[in-house]
Formats: C-alpha cells, sequence, structure tokens
C-alpha cells in the first residue's frame, strides 16, 4: 500500500514537470514554485512509514471499497483518480482554491467544463474598484494570483478616491480579458501538484460520517479525495436570456452543468435562484470617439500585488464616456414589456448595484440621462464593453437602443446583452471556513455562495482552498475574522445574513475600514499566509525589509527637529496653521494637507523609501489618532461580539427569544453573539435575551461545580480507603 | 491576532488528540507492523472513551490534552452526573427571602417579606399555617389565592397574623414560585418572620437580587430592570408615573423617536442619511453629483443642537430622582419660615415676631412641576452671643454650601442693609470655597407692607448682579410664590417643561449614549474643520448613528445599503 502511494506520488511529479517543459509560456513561471510543497511530501511520507495520517487511512479503505466491484486497474491509472484536494470550476474562485491548496503542497484536481475558458472574465474587463480592491489586495498578501495577473495584463490603471481618505483609496485596472486568462491558465498549468481535467461533475461522493469521499462526472468518472471545492458559477443550471428566448447555457455559448442541483438537493442542501447580466459587446472599429469624453489611466501607474516582481509598467489605454439620451429612454418605455423582469418571466433577483438599463430609467424617472462607460476588452480584440448598459430586451431591440447613444450611432454589435440564472446555494449552510456544516471537506466558493464579481469569487477561492488542503492534511481550519479583513467581512456576511440578492462588496459594509486598507493588507495578512505556507521565503524577506525601513522611517521622523526655514514657512502656508520652532518631522505631517511629497521636496525625505513605503508612513503617522481610537474601540467590540455560541444551544427552547428570531438562530447557527447580532430578524432585545441565557447557564454550571465538588468531598471523606485509579491505567486497558 | 481556528466538527477536533493518544500507544505497546492495527486502536480507544463506567476521570484527561476535544466527552459526562445528582435545588438554583417593604421610617400597617425559588412554596409551607387547615400537612396552594393565617417559628410558637400570596412561576416578578407574606408593618414583626423563612431554608437575597432574577429570567429587559429600581426610589408621583409608564410599555423606541424626533425625521434617520450621500460617493465615485459641504454641516450643526435638547430631558429625569434642595437664608426677622411655610402650605416651622426664633434647619417638601424640592428654613444668619443661636447661624451656613440653589431673603420694609451685605458676602465666600457657584435668587418679602419698594429697589440697591434672580414676595397673601417657582425652574434649566411633567424620560444608560453622540458629532465638526478626507466623517458620523442605534437598536450597514440603492441611481 505504502509503494502504491509512493508511486502515485512520482507519477506525479513527473507529470508536472513533464508540462511544464511543454508549456512553460510565462517567463516567471519558476517563481511562482512554492518550496513548501516539498516539506509537505515529507510529511507525507514519514507518517506513511511510522503511522499513516487518519485521513490517509479512511480514504484508501472506502476506495479500495468503492472499487471492489468494478475491474482493478491498481497501479495504472486509477492511482490518478484519488487527491488531496479536487476543485471544481475553472473560474476565479477556482483557480485561486486550487493554487492555493497545491501550494500548500496538496495533491490538487481541478475540474472544469472547458480549460480553455480558464479564469474567462465574461463581464466587465476590470479588477478592483472601491472595496474589491482592497478585497485584491488582501488575497494577493495571502499568497493568491489576482492582483499578479491584474497587474501582468493591465490595458488601464486608476486610482479611486484619492482624495477622500486612506481606507477607501482603490485601485481600479481594466483588463484584456484574453491576456487574462492566457496567463492564469499558464500559471494553473505550470504549478507543481495540480492537474486540470475537463469534466462536467454532477455528484458528489460521501463517506460514511457524512463527509465528502470525492467527486462523480457526467461520464462516470469518479475521482477521490478528502476535500472538495464547489465553485460552479453561473453554470448550475444556467439559463440565459434574451427577451423572451431562453436556452440553458453557463454562460453564452457554454453549457450549463445539470445534475448537481438536484444532487445537492438530496443531500439536504437548500439551493436557490439568483439572475445577473451582461451588457452587450459592440466594434470598437464602429464607434466615433471623436466627440467623446475620455478617460485616462493614471501617469503613475499603482499595483494591487505586494511583489515588486510583477510591478512592470506597460501602454495603457483610454476609456470613454458616453450618455443616454431621450431617445433611449423613449425604447426602453416603449417597449417595457419585452423585458424578463417586467414582463415577469423571470422572478429571480438581481443585483441592486447593477441594474438594468430599465430599472435605472423605470425608478429613477426624473433623471433625463445616465453616464455609459464605454471600455477596450483587450489589444488585439476589436470589442468594446458598454458599461451600464445591461438589458434584457431582445435581441432585435438592442442595436437600435445602442445606436441611441453618442458616438454609437453607426455602431455594430458583436454579441447581445443577455441575463443569465442560475442557482446557488444560500451560504448560512457554510461555516466561516467555507466548508458546508452538513458535509464534512465539501466546500462552497464563488457565485455558488450568492456573490458576483471576480474579486469576490477570488476571495472565497483562496480560503477554501487553504482550508480544503488543511482539512486533507488533518490540521485545523482558518478563519478570517470580520475585523481582520474585508475577506472575513465577505465571509461573515454570507454566512450570517439571509442574502437573496448577488452579494458584492462595497466599502458601507466594512464598519472597522480604516483599519483594513489596501496599504496595510500585507501588514494584516502576510504573517498568517507564510505561516500556513503559502507566502516563500523571498516574498517574505522581501515582506519584512518593507516593515523594517517603514518603522525606522517614522523613528525618524519623530526624532528629526527642524527650526525655521523654508519648509516650516512651506509647511504653514500649506496647513495654514503656524510651525513651532523645533518641530519634529512627525508633528509637521501631522497637520492638515501637509503629504510626504513636501518633505521630499525640501531634502528632509528618505530616498530609499519607495513610494508606497513613504504612503505607509504618511498614512501611519498623519491619521495615528483616528487608527488608534478605531483600533480600541475595536478591541472593546472584540471581546463582547467573540462570544461563543454553545454549539449544541436549542433556540427553539429559549422563549424569551421572538419566534422569527428562534427560527433564524436555529437555521443560521451563528459561531459568536456578534454573529448572531448580525443575522437578519435578530433584534438586540433577541442579543440581550440570549446573554441573559448565556449568563443563566454558566450561573447554572457554576453552582453544579460547585455542589458537585461538595459532593465529592463529602464521598471522599465517606470513601477514604477507596483506591483512586489513575487515567493512564485506564486508558491503556 | 485577529485570525482564529474553528471546530469544523467533534470528530475533526478529535483527531489530533487521537493522535497524540495514538503515539502515546505506541510507546507503551509494541508497535503495529502496519498502520492498519494502529487505526483499530484507535477506534478501539475511541469506543472505550464513549462507553467507559468512569468518563469523569478520562475527561479529566482529555481535557488537560487541549481544549478542542472538549464537546462530545463532556456531554456524556454531564448526564452520567445528572443521575447521580438528587438534588433539584442545584439544578435550579437557591430560593431568597427579603424583607420589601422599607424599613427606618416609621412603621406601616403592613409590611412584606418574599420568597423567591424553587423551593419558595416549601419554606413558606414550613413557616406559614393557613387558618383553613387541610388534612394534609405540605401547603398547596392556589396561584395568586390570598390565604389568612399565622407565621409559627421552628418551635410552632405563632409569630404573627398573616396574609400568604402565592405567585406561582411563570406568573410572578422573578418567574419563579414567588411567596409573598403580609405581616404587621412593624420592623420586630417583619425581622422575625423573615428569620423563620432564613431558618427554613431560604437564603438572604442580595441587594437588588429579586429584579436581577426577573432579568436572568427574562421576566424583564435591561431598560425595564433599569426602571424598576427608578420606580422604588421615585420621590414625587411624577418620577413614579415616569418609570411605570417605562415598564408598562417597553417604552425604549417610542421615548427616542418622540425625543429625537422633534417634528421631522428621527436623529439616527439624519445620521444615516448623511451616511447615504457621504458613502454612496465612496462607492460609486464617477457616478455621483459632488457633495454639497455647506448643507452637510448644517445638518449636522442642527442634530448636535437635537442631541443637546434631548439632553436635557436627562437632566430633568436627574432631578426627577434626586429633587431639588433649596436653602432659605437671610437676617433673623426677614420672614424665612413664613416662606416656608406659605410654599409648603404647612405650619412646619414655628413664626413669631422674635427674631431668631428659627435656631436649627427646618425641612419642607414641595413640588414644583413634579420635580421634589426640599426646602431648608434656616436660623437667621448674624453675629451672635446665644450659645444656641451661633450653632444654628453655623448650620445655616453649611445648609447653604451643600444647596443646590439659594434663596436670599430680604424684607421689602427695611430694604437692603449692610447686613445683607455683610450676609452676601458670607455666602458668597461659602461658594468660592465649594468651588462651584450656587445660584442664589433674592426674595424680596413683606412686600404688601411696602408695596412701593417693587417700583423702588431697583434704584434703591445696585449692583446686586450676582443674583440669578429676583423676586418679589409676601408669605402671608401667598403673593409671588409662583413666580419664585418659576424662577427656580429657569434656573436648573427646565423653564420649557410643562407643568405635569413630561411623559418620557431619559435614563442612564440612554443618557450616556447621547453624550456619546454628542461627542461624536463634535469629533465630527473638528475632522470638517481640519479638513479631513471625506472617508473620516464617516468614522464618527457611524459612531453617532451606533450610540442612537443601541438606544433603539439596529444594525446600520444594511441600513445605509438600502438607503443608496433606494436613493441614488448607481452602477453600472
Amino acid at each position: 500500500m505504502a509503494t502504491t502511494t509512493l508511486f502515485t506520488l512520482h507519477l506525479c511529479r513527473f507529470g508536472q514537470s513533464f508540462s511544464k517543459k511543454l508549456f512553460s509560456t510565462s517567463p516567471s513561471s519558476d517563481t511562482l514554485l512554492n518550496p513548501h510543497h516539498v516539506t509537505f511530501h515529507h510529511k507525507l511520507r514519514r507518517p506513511n512509514s511510522s503511522s499513516v495520517p487518519a485521513f490517509f487511512r479512511r480514504f484508501s479503505a472506502v476506495a479500495a471499497a468503492s472499487t471492489s466491484g468494478e475491474a482493478n486497474y491498481d497501479g495504472i491509472g486509477t492511482a490518478d483518480e484519488k487527491y488531496d484536494v479536487i476543485v471544481v470550476g475553472g473560474g476565479h474562485a477556482g483557480c485561486e482554491a486550487a493554487l492555493a491548496s497545491a501550494r500548500l503542497g496538496a495533491r490538487t484536481l481541478l475540474l472544469t467544463l472547458n480549460i480553455d475558458r480558464i479564469a474567462w472574465q465574461p463581464c466587465n474587463p476590470a479588477v478592483g474598484g472601491p472595496a474589491k480592491s482592497q478585497l485584491v489586495h488582501e488575497v494577493d498578501a495571502l499568497g493568491g494570483e489576482i492582483g499578479k495577473i491584474a497587474d501582468r495584463c493591465y490595458l488601464q490603471k486608476r486610482v479611486l478616491n484619492v482624495s477622500r481618505g486612506p481606507a477607501v483609496r482603490a485601485l481600479r485596472a481594466q483588463t484584456d480579458k484574453r491576456e487574462y486568462a492566457m496567463q492564469m491558465k499558464s500559471v494553473v498549468e505550470s504549478t507543481p501538484n495540480l492537474s486540470i481535467r475537463e469534466a462536467m461533475v454532477t455528484d458528489i461522493l460521501l463517506g460514511k460520517n457524512d463527509n465528502v469521499e470525492g467527486v462523480c462526472t457526467f461520464f462516470g468518472m469518479k475521482f477521490y479525495a478528502p476535500s472538495v471545492v464547489l465553485t460552479t458559477g453561473t453554470f448550475m443550471s444556467g439559463k440565459i436570456w434574451v427577451g423572451r428566448t431562453s436556452m440553458p447555457a453557463g454562460r453564452a455559448g457554454e453549457s450549463a452543468s445539470h445534475g448537481l442541483t438536484e444532487n445537492l438537493q438530496r443531500l439536504g442542501f437548500e439551493t436557490d435562484r439568483l439572475k445577473t447580466g451582461t451588457p452587450a459587446r459592440v466594434d470598437i472599429r464602429t464607434v466615433d470617439f471623436s466627440g467623446l469624453e475620455p478617460q485616462h489611466g493614471d501617469k503613475e501607474v499603482s499595483w494591487f500585488s505586494f511583489d515588486p516582481d510583477v510591478h512592470i509598467e506597460r501602454e495603457q489605454m483610454c476609456c470613454y464616456l458616453t450618455r443616454t439620451t431621450g431617445r433611449t429612454h423613449q425604447i426602453i418605455r416603449d417597449n417595457l414589456h419585452e423585458t424578463p423582469t417586467y414582463g415577469g418571466w423571470v422572478e429571480a433577483k438581481g443585483p441592486r448595484y447593477c441594474p438594468s438599463i430599465e430599472d435605472k430609467i423605470v425608478r429613477f424617472q426624473d433623471k433625463e440621462s445616465h453616464q455609459i462607460f464605454l471600455e477596450p476588452e483587450g489589444r488585439s480584440v476589436p470589442e468594446l464593453y458598454v458599461q451600464g448598459f445591461s438589458t434584457g430586451l431582445p435581441e432585435r431591440l438592442q442595436l437600435p437602443l445602442l445606436r441611441t447613444l453618442p458616438g454609437l450611432e453607426n455602431c455594430s454589435m458583436l454579441r447581445p446583452a443577455y441575463a443569465v440564472e442560475y442557482d446557488y446555494l444560500p451560504a448560512h449552510q457554510c461555516a466561516r471556513s467555507l466548508m458546508t456544516k452538513k458535509i464534512q471537506g465539501l466546500f462552497f466558493s464563488g457565485q455558488i455562495n450568492g456573490t458576483t464579481g471576480y474579486e469576490e469569487a477570488a476571495a472565497q477561492g483562496i480560503i477554501s482552498g487553504i482550508n480544503a488542503a488543511r482539512y486533507a492534511d488533518g490540521k485545523q481550519l482558518i478563519v478570517l475574522e470580520r475585523e481582520s479583513s474585508y475577506i472575513g467581512t465577505l465571509i461573515d456576511d454570507l454566512v450570517t445574513k439571509d442574502l437573496r440578492e448577488p452579494y458584492r462588496m462595497l466599502t458601507s459594509r466594512s464598519e472597522h475600514r480604516l483599519l483594513l486598507r489596501s496599504d496595510n493588507a500585507d501588514s494584516r495578512l502576510t504573517p498568517l499566509a507564510h505561516e500556513i505556507g503559502l507566502i516563500d521565503d523571498r516574498r517574505w524577506k522581501l515582506y519584512q525589509e518593507k516593515q523594517a525601513r517603514i518603522s525606522e522611517e517614522k523613528k525618524r521622523l519623530r526624532s528629526v527637529r527642524i527650526s525655521g526655514g523654508d519648509l516650516a514657512a512651506e509647511v504653514s502656508r500649506v496647513s495654514g496653521q503656524p510651525v513651532r520652532d523645533s518641530s519634529t518631522l512627525e508633528s509637521l505631517l501631522k497637520k492638515p494637507h501637509m503629504q510626504y511629497g513636501i518633505l521630499d521636496e525640501h531634502g528632509f525625505g528618505n530616498i530609499e523609501l519607495s513610494r508606497i513605503e513613504k504612503e505607509c508612513v504618511e498614512i501611519d503617522i498623519k491619521y495615528e489618532g483616528f487608527i488608534l481610537r478605531q483600533q480600541s474601540q475595536l478591541q472593546q467590540m472584540v471581546t463582547q461580539q467573540h462570544r461563543q455560541l454553545p454549539e449544541d444551544l436549542d433556540y427553539h427552547m429559549i422563549t424569551t427569544l421572538s419566534i422569527e428570531a428562534r427560527e433564524k438562530l436555529s437555521k443560521v447557527r451563528p459561531q459568536t453573539i456578534g454573529q448572531a447580532s448580525r443575522v437578519g430578524g435578530v433584534s438586540p432585545a433577541d442579543i440581550t435575551a440570549l446573554l441573559i441565557v448565556l449568563e443563566a447557564n454558566r450561573r447554572k454550571a457554576q453552582e453544579q461545580s460547585r455542589y458537585k465538588i461538595m459532593n465529592a468531598m463529602r464521598a471522599k471523606a465517606l470513601e477514604e480507603e477507596v483506591p483512586e485509579v489513575s487515567c493512564t491505567e485506564t486508558v491503556s486497558s | 491576532m485577529l485570525r482564529a481556528s474553528e471546530k469544523p466538527n467533534a470528530v475533526m477536533a478529535h483527531l489530533p488528540a487521537l493522535r497524540v493518544l495514538l503515539r502515546h500507544i505506541n510507546c507503551l505497546i509494541p508497535p503495529p507492523r502496519t498502520s492498519m492495527p494502529a487505526l483499530c486502536t484507535i477506534r478501539a480507544t475511541c469506543h472505550f472513551l464513549l462507553l467507559s463506567p468512569k468518563p469523569r476521570k478520562l475527561h479529566a484527561t482529555a481535557t488537560s490534552k487541549g481544549p478542542e476535544n472538549h464537546a462530545l466527552l463532556l456531554n456524556r459526562d454531564e448526564r452520567v452526573a445528572r443521575n447521580v445528582t438528587p438534588s433539584d435545588v442545584v439544578e435550579k438554583g437557591s430560593t431568597i427571602a427579603a424583607i420589601v417593604t422599607s424599613l427606618g421610617g416609621p412603621p406601616g400597617a403592613v409590611g412584606i417579606v418574599r420568597l423567591s425559588g424553587p423551593s419558595a412554596v416549601s419554606v413558606a409551607g414550613r413557616v406559614f399555617r393557613p387558618a383553613k387547615r387541610s388534612k394534609n400537612n405540605d401547603w398547596k396552594p392556589m396561584s395568586h389565592v390570598v390565604e389568612y393565617g399565622v407565621v409559627l417559628d421552628s418551635e410552632g410558637n405563632v409569630i404573627d397574623e398573616v396574609l400568604a400570596v402565592p405567585m406561582l412561576a411563570p406568573k410572578s416578578y422573578t418567574r419563579e414560585d414567588v411567596v409573598e407574606i403580609q405581616c404587621h408593618g412593624s420592623e420586630v414583626c417583619l425581622r422575625r418572620v423573615l428569620r423563620t423563612c432564613l431558618e427554613a431554608g431560604a437564603t438572604l437575597a442580595q441587594p437588588g437580587e429579586f429584579t436581577l432574577r426577573a432579568f436572568l429570567n427574562g421576566r424583564l429587559d435591561l431598560s425595564q430592570a433599569e426602571n424598576v429600581g427608578r420606580l422604588i426610589t421615585a420621590k414625587s408621583v411624577a418620577a413614579a408615573d415616569a418609570a411605570l409608564a417605562g415598564i408598562q410599555a417597553c417604552l425604549t423606541r417610542i421615548w427616542f423617536d418622540l425625543i429625537l424626533q422633534c417634528n421631522k425625521i428621527s436623529l439616527r434617520m439624519q445620521c444615516i442619511e448623511l451616511l447615504t450621500e457621504i458613502e454612496a460617493r465612496l462607492d460609486f465615485e464617477d457616478e455621483m453629483p459632488p457633495l454639497d459641504l455647506n448643507i452637510i454641516m448644517d445638518k449636522i450643526h442642527s442634530m448636535s443642537q437635537d442631541v443637546e435638547s434631548a439632553l436635557e430631558a436627562e437632566n430633568y429625569d436627574r432631578l426627577l430622582q434626586s429633587g431639588l434642595q433649596i436653602a432659605i437664608v437671610g437676617r433673623p426677622n426677614v420672614g424665612k419660615s413664613s416662606l416656608l411655610n406659605a410654599w409648603s402650605k404647612s405650619e412646619r416651622a414655628i413664626v413669631t415676631e422674635i427674631a431668631g426664633t428659627t435656631r436649627d434647619v427646618i425641612e419642607a417638601s414641595v413640588s414644583v412641576n413634579g420635580i421634589p424640592i426640599t426646602l431648608l428654613d434656616t436660623a437667621g444668619i448674624r453675629d451672635t452671643d446665644d450659645v444656641v443661636e451661633k450653632i444654628g447661624v453655623e448650620r445655616s451656613e453649611a445648609v447653604a454650601r451643600g444647596a443646590d440653589l439659594i434663596i436670599m431673603t430680604v424684607s421689602a420694609v427695611e430694604g437692603w442693609t449692610s447686613e445683607d451685605t455683610k450676609l452676601l458676602e458670607r455666602i458668597q465666600s461659602a461658594k468660592s470655597s465649594t468651588g462651584s457657584l450656587i445660584p442664589v435668587i433674592l426674595a424680596v418679602n413683606k412686600i404688601d407692607c411696602n408695596p412701593r419698594a417693587e417700583t423702588d429697589w431697583d434704584r434703591g440697591c445696585q449692583s446686586h448682579d450676582i443674583f440669578s434672580k429676583r423676586v418679589f414676595t409676601c408669605a402671608v397673601t401667598g403673593q409671588g410664590l409662583q413666580d419664585l417657582e418659576r424662577a427656580v425652574l429657569e434656573l436648573v434649566g427646565l423653564d420649557a417643561i410643562p407643568s405635569g411633567g413630561r411623559q418620557w424620560t431619559v435614563n442612564q444608560r440612554q443618557c450616556e449614549q447621547l453624550v456619546r453622540t454628542k461627542e461624536a458629532l463634535e469629533r465630527l465638526q473638528s475632522s470638517i474643520k481640519e479638513e479631513l478626507p471625506l472617508d473620516f466623517w464617516t468614522i464618527d458620523l457611524r459612531d453617532a448613528a451606533l450610540s442612537l442605534g443601541q438606544i433603539i437598536g439596529e444594525d446600520i450597514s444594511e441600513e445605509v445599503l438600502s438607503n443608496i440603492f433606494g436613493k441614488f441611481c448607481i452602477g453600472k
């Protein structure tokens, strides 16, 4: 048995290096190799010789049982079907999950419907934006890929909210969508421990203890693994709509996946349906940009990734702004009955923040015009994304509608706008590790959890990937607390709130966003990632050096003092405040409108610091008071919010809770008081009632234990002569 | 660190522990040839753990190996333990007793000893013998049916003639079994009855423990529990009414709608609307028209004012609880005692024509707009050689120093005298010694004897602007007393309160939240002044909305979001 396992490892490694030689297109793919996989194999082999970890044994036993009826080709082909982690779906969630898992050393299989569509951007060709950019930075800080790929494939980059505070500053990149998919595909293909295969997964294989054992495909293949990550996107029973016409599809031109929903329902999962849409694409060569307002990228480019290796500047492309006209509104109003929502033949809810153009016009009737952005989809394709113009109107009306927009009078349409309906599983069925509460080893990520957006998908993907690998390895699962990150906030929202529309990350969802900035994503999350093995030594060294430089510089600014001179004059001019003699540079930086750049101009800056590092120093010093106050508030809150709720609490028995709270809490089964308070329909009075129950139980337990101790003492006094049996003896007997 | 691990399930949680255990066993027994026997050992051990006849000891070992192997074994363990534990008292908690009517004052006709807890009935049954005695020894009362009988001590002697009021769970104040024993009101009777109850197995209740139990058993919510405390300590009818209103209707939300609405949108809603305006621009930068900062500033300013006025209600509330102490001071024989008698409509103080009649401090209670006021009549302050009067004068000065408000009385007949000036200096020095300024009202008494004084007064004496108010009174006719009351109200800042008192009040916890709101708004204004970026405004606005939200309690993020989507056309 041990030899089989070893053989598999060899085979697997051989395959990997082979494929690397064949497909190594990316120049930096070598750097993506994570040294940690080596240590993992050590870990695996060592127990093989002495005592095998529990999951391996469990796994082998079941595999033998289930294949016993069939022809046994053990050691030739079937061995390949056993993995540590299987990721179903090759989108933004699936890629991050598979990469994280493989980089942690778990033998990972990525199953996708179409290998040519890995990391496809089916909607907006962009990454980042408010709140979403924080997610990208955080995924990168954890050692994920989305930030690097976006940095490599950008067409244009802009920092939004520049002057509105460091916490809401947000980077957005327009990306080349073909290049993006190719880059990600090559990274996935060249990652050791990671295999890819085209397959449509239709069922989950279960073990005896409500644990997952693998998946079954449409063509009857069975793949085994103790961890399975489902990232089905819009494909699960997907159905696309153009006007009144629909067809089963996950995306235009790609077939949907059928059967999985029913099988998940059979396992007791609750499913529901969501809807989203994408606007038409027009031929860039048929658009007249001369009268349109251009939107250029930033002159000084910012980066998602904390890894300076991907900071390579490239030529930027321009986006354009146009507006809807009275004619546009007229066409829509005349044809409302032709749209799925107003015609009433699609009931699934679409996202509020991504309303179709007909929604905007119906709901905001007094607005005469709406902004429409024209964004290129790549350097080598003629497609132009018409942002803000998604519609459910039939195709015959779409071109006339597009042609009402200034600049698009003579445009030709390449792809029609369409809406897509798909199955999702309300995420209260997952724990914060993204493992399902019902079935051990089964993880959900991305749109299957009801989110929308590549960044949200990637964020969940990396967490489920990490946890899938850790679960397979018998390690404790990782949970990011709500207050630790946007990723934590996202997941906490998903698992506690009863979401019935696609969930998009927004800055207003984060209560303590001043502490969760893009600039400190690395210092929040990289140590964790290093500890679990996702950040390699090179990145870790870079990180440590950066932190050292920042703290040195803060120390320097505190100690260097100036009296009078050009700098003082300029500072008092800029800030409108007097500068006292012998002021520290730190105190100057704290003044209104003062920036590090002014120190640089007068020769008081530190030339060894990068622009990003200077920004970190500036933020830390300038907003120190606010940051400290938020931190202490958070601390106070956390002690209350993180109070654990007993897992076996019977909410139906707590009569002081409102009926609604009893139902919701029984369904969501929150892990902490904080989570309970965020469950919809649970009022503060209910939380008070819960606290009372906890308090009453605590008192009861206390009194009981006191009684027990007294009883024990009494018993001891009575039966002095009875000898004590030592615990070790009891166990070994 | 903000990271934490979670327990996926019990089995998962046990794996590491079992592995540790396995390694442990491997050391003890010969190493197995293959791994399969090892697995069997785990299984076996596992079963053994669960079925072990002495699980408690095993559990002790398990916990010592880490907190994660807690759940499974502990539960099994507890069930076993419950079978051995016969006592229900421990399960359900103890039975407490206390005298619940006031002690120390003049004895009332009736006093009450209350028992609460699972064995309240059995304890009461041991001490109480109903007049209509049933053959069965056990007392089996009907809930909420009063029974007449006697209380016996342990030797069977009758202590008192009582009424027993059984209120069985859950229809009682604490939601436990409650028996109230109404005995005669003297302290001796009450204490003897209580003592027999304690001897019969009850424990003495801690202060507030009945209410705590009511709270713990979900009978009251926090603000209701607070209101009970207020009802008990209420000094005036208005205070009692306000507290009662709180208990009866869980009025927290209603109060705050009242206070914070001020005929427009509630304060919290205003915070949320401002947040909506700002946050929409942060999330959807390029789709929104620019913000009008002036309108925002105006809104914040008016919100601050609304908070101020809500805090005023708190002030009234504090006065309702504690009342006001008003010292009446002045030279001898200017009519201080007459004023007190006239105001309190009583003959509390002895009034004669002899200067120096009042030697000690005399108290009388009045109520002004529901605020309980204690009037303190003092000895006339003058230099004297009379030993008794001297002590009286010293007391007068001490009282003046401790009062919330001083009414300095002068005689309209004699006008302002040099002695008055001296006396004023003495009061003023007293004031400066305490550090805080006590407002002083000048009452020109005996105005009926010199009606012209009213017009002449201002010309006659100048430079007395240290008086916060001046009124003309006549203790004999009652003239000017209403002016005096009005002056008092104005000075404590409650002139706007209708004479019946307010229908709602702000309690201490709610007040704290209002203060936090106020502070947040102040910080917000300073952030704006310092031209901090827009995002920093949201921090304090959120704080303000959260502080207000804790009063009526709601999550704001979702609200802001639905507002954004409802109000603005955003989304590409």
